[in-house]
């Protein structure tokens, strides 16, 4: 299949701007029809990452394929049109499809306020082809243009049909992210003009190692900082609180699930490879931050009445996990890292659901207002209970394998880093889980368990139904899955990951 | 059947699933599935120890060291599955609670057959041990299945069961007294608002500790660990539309993952220091024989016990133990008696060789499993005393006999602290389920107001009630004498004189806050309402069967038959060299009359009313000592009040306020800045000078303008004059210059 070889991942990236096309020309009024589409596209552009995934060859996991070569785009600054993937951007890929469909299967009955299926669903889809395309280009100013692609579509749906505070919470997601974004493109041109002036990752892998090393550490810096922003790490997380809760459900969900995780996947793909000996220099720091953010985030949701400011928190403690596996710079750490990275996209993306579903029941995300979700919705109370010990890292669920390898590796980081300094890290990491079962459980008490309060003790609280169970069942299937089977995972992940730490059993020495 | 171990807990597993999705539609409501499912694991388990049990004792334990190269043998003999799918033996609550939704159903069982780490008879035959201080018995080998979990940075993870006696043992009385329970529960639970999803939670329960004893790596441990903790919160918080069942949930869920921080890092360390391998014979056999840094031991071995102190209850983080007395009786039975809480005193016994090397558990003195088990014992057996609620009394007891446990693997005596283990699931199993009948009868738990004269009302609770304690305080020939006298006899054996006078004065405690027990529910004039009558069959059969067991288990291990000892000391155990000591007279004669002078001193006091009442009264120091009691030495009021209060309070709410001003003040400043210096340039640069300097050209060309308009007036005469004027000066300038 040549033919596919070639195409499959073009496909998969641009596949949604058909839809786009199509939509544009259906009337606003027809939803139905406006719905069939998207649905169509998206289905049709997951058809394309099953192809992937049959096609793909596991037997070479850590070299790129689907790769039909350097095509020229922009000549005059040599940036080409390169695609490919390996087993770390597989997953990440399969991922973002998957939550794409998930999502217009939710909304189909599900659309806040001003409505406006059409142009929602429009957003949708760009946002699909962004983050689709950042996870499969293999050229600096290519994945640039996709990392950015997702940021209007974003704040239009947080602009538009978010909360109350919408206005603040937008500009504020996309001036900041673009700010790290800023620094990131002077890291990507220092990198251009040091290395051969080439933009091409691949080949930028094998040459930046002769880029001087005060140089290296500037450029990283650069691009952590854009990328830091996107995670969100601490202390430049505080945009994402703001963003989820304003967000509309499907908005925070995207957000959560695929989003964040085009941050974590910019150190995995291009600055760790590219930049290995700023890379050692820079660990400490970045696990030093990781494990602030474990906690910080698990006070920081300690703290809050909403329930889904309450889960935002929870996503920069996840992420503090997965940045710590990164630091470490060892195969069980990245390993852990990109596990973590799909299996928090589930199972926030599963709580954005669920915290949507419980504000369009109750009116309310207002922890003090809710209680008994057991009593009256008993079926979606379990599903949040199942997120809740998902979440908090229960082993036989997708979340353990997002934690525990990541402490475990920390215990032995990569040569050149300090060793008691990662043990540290280690301990503080494992008294974040403490924390994480801390504001996960308390929330679910106050949500779930006792009685309903007097204000919805007579409504009819209508329990799961269709779209929703539609909508879940794959992913909480696959939490579970996942939990008791990481092999699915690891399986496909660990070569690649292995090519990626390779640099630093070379540079750090024995 | 031992190399089928698997289905041990994969048949609970099944029944967990079962339950939940067809229970409701049956007519027992799902305990049929219970019974059925937990009766075949228990019908499997026996057969397990038959089998056991017969099998012959050939294998002589190489010493430590030696024992790598018979593993590494052993390694690979395991026939690996390479991309089969992995055991299907763990599941987790499945949320799609109805519509068919069989992401739990076990994956294919892996066909290979792995052999039993028979190698070691190549190594070992013939080979005498090298260290031989010590005579070494030969054990029976034991029998390890696994396969591949999964890969990750080229090392390969297994899954699998290792059985042992110790294993063996476990599965057995767990699978027993849980099959027990399912029994008793079907009429105690009866008319219960969630029936149904009891009886599934005591499935996934029983699967999670039947994966723990059985699993041969300590990944897989894990597992089981935090598959029961899952299930003690969802049990301890049946009835959560109550709030103090569900901050007792809560409260036990936190203080077991507290200690589990030590877990997540002793087994990271051991992974490491033991060659990137979770494998437990393994990182014993590489404990024992010096390979890890002694540094690493101990850390390790400090971390698991962290976690020990979490799970089984020992001081300071014994305190959700009693809280977690809101469950369900039949709950308190299986899970915070005889089950879930041994999960420490097992890890410190399956990973021994870690804690003996690490703390030279050898050399007598003192060490610091000993010390927080001693700690412990008299900590809780003092609490047990001013309890009125009997489910409290005996939740004492067990935090009080867990560290009798933990203790006596600390001071070398490791049969006997598994020993008890074994005797003490079956009387406190049986003494719970005992109070649970009486409460089934008089509603109420509360000994001093509720209870009293029972013994005639309900003959055979009392006497069921009266053989547990009678056991439990170690009055021979019960099952109770018998393994407390062989922790004692450790004690003194090997070297810890301190831990045998606090195992002398924890007997006569015990013995006497249980003489209390007894005495204020089943003596004297009934003090509460209605016509308490005995319980029903579905009740009292469980209690008569572990009756029969605390009267006979004891023997297993006595001094002569010793069959215990033989069945379950495995090659840990025998590599580390822990010693045999004999059955003493003299110590048994005062460990006895400990307890029977507990019992006396018990019934003068209350039954008979002798000695310094209302000593409280008179004597202050008396009054604040018993306050201290009464508040539980003040703990809870540090640890959730203190501690857990101020986290996600004060500081919870402080970080949340350097988030909300500090960080976001300086990027809203950051903007406002901006916005500032925008208006400014706009305002002032922009308007005023750069306009001003475009319109004060565009007023400048007009003022001119106006004034250059003066000069045009029309007037000829005007004009001539100016150009008169004019040449006049060019003349003038001309002459002048020229």
């Amino acid at each position: 299949m040549d033919w596919f070889d070639s195409w499959a991942l073009t496909l998969a990236t641009f596949l949604p701007v058909v839809g786009i096309v199509v939509l544009a020309f259906v009337p606003r009024a027809q939803e139905s029809l406006i719905k069939t589409v998207t649905l169509v596209t998206t289905l049709a552009t997951a058809a394309v990452g099953v192809g992937i995934l049959a096609n793909f060859d596991y037997g070479s996991k850590g070299a790129l394929q689907f790769d039909p070569g350097p095509k020229t785009w922009i000549d005059a600054i040599n940036s080409q049109y390169h695609v490919g993937i390996d087993g770390i951007s597989l997953p990440l890929l399969v991922l973002s499809m998957f939550i794409s469909i998930l999502c217009v299967v939710y909304s189909w009955d599900h659309f806040p306020e001003p409505h406006n299926p059409k142009a929602f669903l429009m957003l949708l889809l760009v946002l699909e082809v962004g983050m689709n395309g950042t996870f499969v280009a293999q050229d600096l100013i290519l994945f640039f243009v996709f990392f950015e692609l997702v940021l209007l579509p974003m704040y239009f749906m947080i602009g538009v049909w978010g909360g109350p505070n919408r206005q603040y919470a937008s500009i504020k997601f996309f001036l900041f992210t673009l700010f790290g974004s800023a620094l990131m493109i002077l890291g990507f041109l220092a990198l251009f003009f040091n290395a051969g002036n080439t933009f091409d990752i691949p080949t930028l892998v094998e040459q930046a190692g002769n880029i001087p090393h005060n140089t290296q550490l500037w450029i990283f810096g650069g691009l952590f900082m854009g990328f830091a922003i996107k995670v969100p790490m601490f202390p430049f997380h505080t945009w994402l609180p703001d963003a989820h809760t304003e967000a509309p459900t499907v908005g925070s969900v995207v957000l959560a699930a695929v989003l964040l995780k085009l941050g974590t996947y910019g150190f995995i793909r291009i600055a760790i490879p590219i930049l290995p000996e700023a890379a050692i220099t820079w660990a400490p720091i970045i696990g030093g931050l990781a494990v602030v953010g474990i906690i910080y985030g698990a006070l920081g949701c300690l703290a809050q009445k909403d329930m889904k400011r309450l889960i935002a928190f929870s996503s920069v403690a996840h992420m503090g996990f997965v940045m710590l596996g990164i630091a470490t710079l060892t195969d069980f750490g990245i390993n852990a890292a990109v596990f973590g990275m799909v299996a928090h996209g589930l199972i926030t993306g599963m709580l954005f659901f669920v915290a949507g579903s419980i504000q369009e029941r109750f009116g309310t995300r207002e922890l003090a207002r809710l209680g008994g979700l057991l009593v009256q919705a008993p079926k979606l109370g379990w599903i949040l209970g199942f997120c809740a010990m998902a979440s908090l890292g229960l082993p036989g669920l997708a979340g353990f394998w997002g934690e525990f390898p990541a402490i475990l590796s920390a215990y032995q980081p990569a040569p050149g880093l300090s060793e008691p300094l990662f043990r540290f890290y280690m301990v503080v990491a494992a008294v974040g889980t403490v924390f994480a079962a801390g504001y996960l459980l308390w929330m679910y008490q106050r949500t779930a368990f006792g009685t309903p309060k007097e204000e919805f003790a007579k409504e009819h609280i209508h329990d799961v139904h269709g779209p929703e169970w539609l909508a879940w069942s794959p992913m909480l299937a696959l939490i579970f899955v996942l939990g008791v089977y990481p092999r699915l995972l690891f399986g496909v992940t660990d070569e690649a990951v292995q090519t990626v730490t390779a640099a630093f059993r070379a540079v750090g020495g024995p | 059947m031992l190399r089928n171990a698997f289905l041990i807990p994969l048949l609970p597993v099944v029944s967990f699933a079962l339950i939940l999705f067809f229970g409701k539609r049956l007519p027992g409501k799902g305990h049929e599935i219970g019974i059925l499912f937990v009766g075949g694991a228990f019908v499997l388990s026996s057969i397990c120890a038959v089998q056991w049990i017969s099998r012959p004792a050939d294998y002589t334990v190489p010493a430590a060291g030696h024992a790598e190269e018979s593993a590494a043998a052993a390694e690979g003999d395991h026939a690996e599955e390479s991309a089969a799918a992995a055991e299907g033996d763990h599941a987790e609550e499945s949320a799609a609670a109805a519509e068919g939704d069989h992401a739990e159903e076990p994956t294919a069982v892996s066909e290979d057959h792995a052999e039993e780490s028979a190698t070691a008879g190549a190594v070992s035959e013939g080979e005498e041990p090298t260290e031989g201080e010590h005579e070494v018995e030969p054990i029976r080998r034991p029998v390890d299945r696994q396969v591949t979990w999964f890969e990750s940075g080229g090392v390969e993870i297994k899954a699998g069961t290792h059985m042992d006696g110790l294993s063996v043992m476990l599965v057995f009385v767990v699978t027993l007294i849980s099959l027990l329970v399912h029994v008793f529960s079907t009429n105690y639970m009866h008319d219960d608002r969630r029936y149904t999803h009891f009886f599934a939670a005591l499935s996934l329960f029983t699967a999670g500790m039947l994966v723990m004893v059985t699993s041969s790596n300590t990944l897989q441990l894990l597992f089981g660990w935090e598959m029961m903790g899952l299930c003690s919160f969802m049990l301890i918080g049946h009835w959560w539309e109550e709030k103090n069942n569900s901050d007792a949930a809560l409260k036990a869920f936190f203080t077991t993952r507290t200690g589990d921080i030590g877990l997540l890092v002793g087994i990271s360390i051991l992974f490491f220091a033991a060659g990137q391998t979770f494998d437990i014979a393994t990182i014993n056999d590489q404990a024992l024989s010096g390979a890890i840094g002694h540094a690493a031991l101990l850390a390790a071995a400090a971390a698991l016990l962290c976690a020990v102190i979490g799970k089984s209850a020992q001081f300071p983080l014994h305190t959700w133990l009693p809280d977690a007395m809101a469950g369900p009786t039949p709950v308190s039975a299986l899970i915070h008696a005889a089950t879930m809480v041994v999960a420490g005193v097992y890890l410190i016994a399956r990973l021994y060789g870690v804690f003996w090397q690490a703390f030279d558990i050898g050399g007598g003195g003192i060490n610091p499993v000993a010390l927080v088990g001693g700690i412990t014992i008299l900590i809780a057996a003092a609490l047990a005393f001013v309890q009125s609620d009997i489910k409290k009394v005996l939740a004492y007891s067990t935090v009080s006999q867990l560290g009798y446990m933990v203790m006596a693997l600390g001071v070398g005596a490791w049969t006997a602290g598994i020993f008890h283990l074994f005797t003490h699931a079956f009387f406190k199993g049986l003494l719970f389920l005992g109070a649970g009948s009486v409460s089934h009868s008089v509603h109420s738990f509360d000994m001093k107001k509720d209870m009293g004269g029972l013994k005639n009302t309900m003959p055979i609770t009392y006497r069921t009630f009266l053989v547990g304690s009678v056991a439990l305080a170690g009055v021979p020939p019960l099952a109770g004498f018998w393994s407390k006298d062989e922790i004692l006899v450790g004690a003194s054996g090997n070297g810890y004189p301190l831990f045998l006078v606090i195992g002398l004065i924890g007997a006569f405690m015990t013995a006497c806050y249980m003489t209390r027990c007894v005495y204020l529910t089943f003596f004297g004039e009934f003090r509460g309402h209605g016509h308490p009558h005995e319980s029903p069959k579905a009740i009292t059969g469980p209690l008569v069967i572990l009756a029969g067991f605390s009267v006979f288990a004891g023997f297993l291990n006595a001094p002569g038959i010793e069959l215990f000892s033989k069945w379950t000391e495995n090659t840990t155990v025998i590599a580390a060299g822990v010693a045999h000591h004999e059955f003493s007279i003299p110590l048994a004669f005062v460990g006895t009359l400990m307890g029977v002078l507990g019992i006396a001193a018990g019934w003068a006091y209350y039954a008979r009313n002798l000695g310094p009442h209302r000593l409280t009264q008179r004597s202050r120091p008396a009054l604040a000592g018993y306050r201290f009691l009464e508040n539980k030495y003040f703990l809870d009021r540090l640890y959730t009040d203190m501690v857990v209060g101020g986290i996600k309070g004060p500081v919870a709410r402080a970080t949340y306020w350097i988030n909300q001003n500090v960080i976001d003040g300086v990027l809203n400043g950051t903007a406002a800045v901006s916005r500032a210096v925008a208006n400014f340039t706009y305002d002032v640069v922009d308007q005023k000078l750069v306009d001003g300097a475009v319109n004060g050209a565009g007023v400048g060309a007009e003022e001119g303008g106006s004034v250059l308009r003066v000069l045009q007036t029309g007037r000829v005469q005007q004009y001539a004059a100016f150009l008169f004027g004019a040449v006049v000066l060019m003349g003038g300038a001309l002459v002048l210059f020229a």
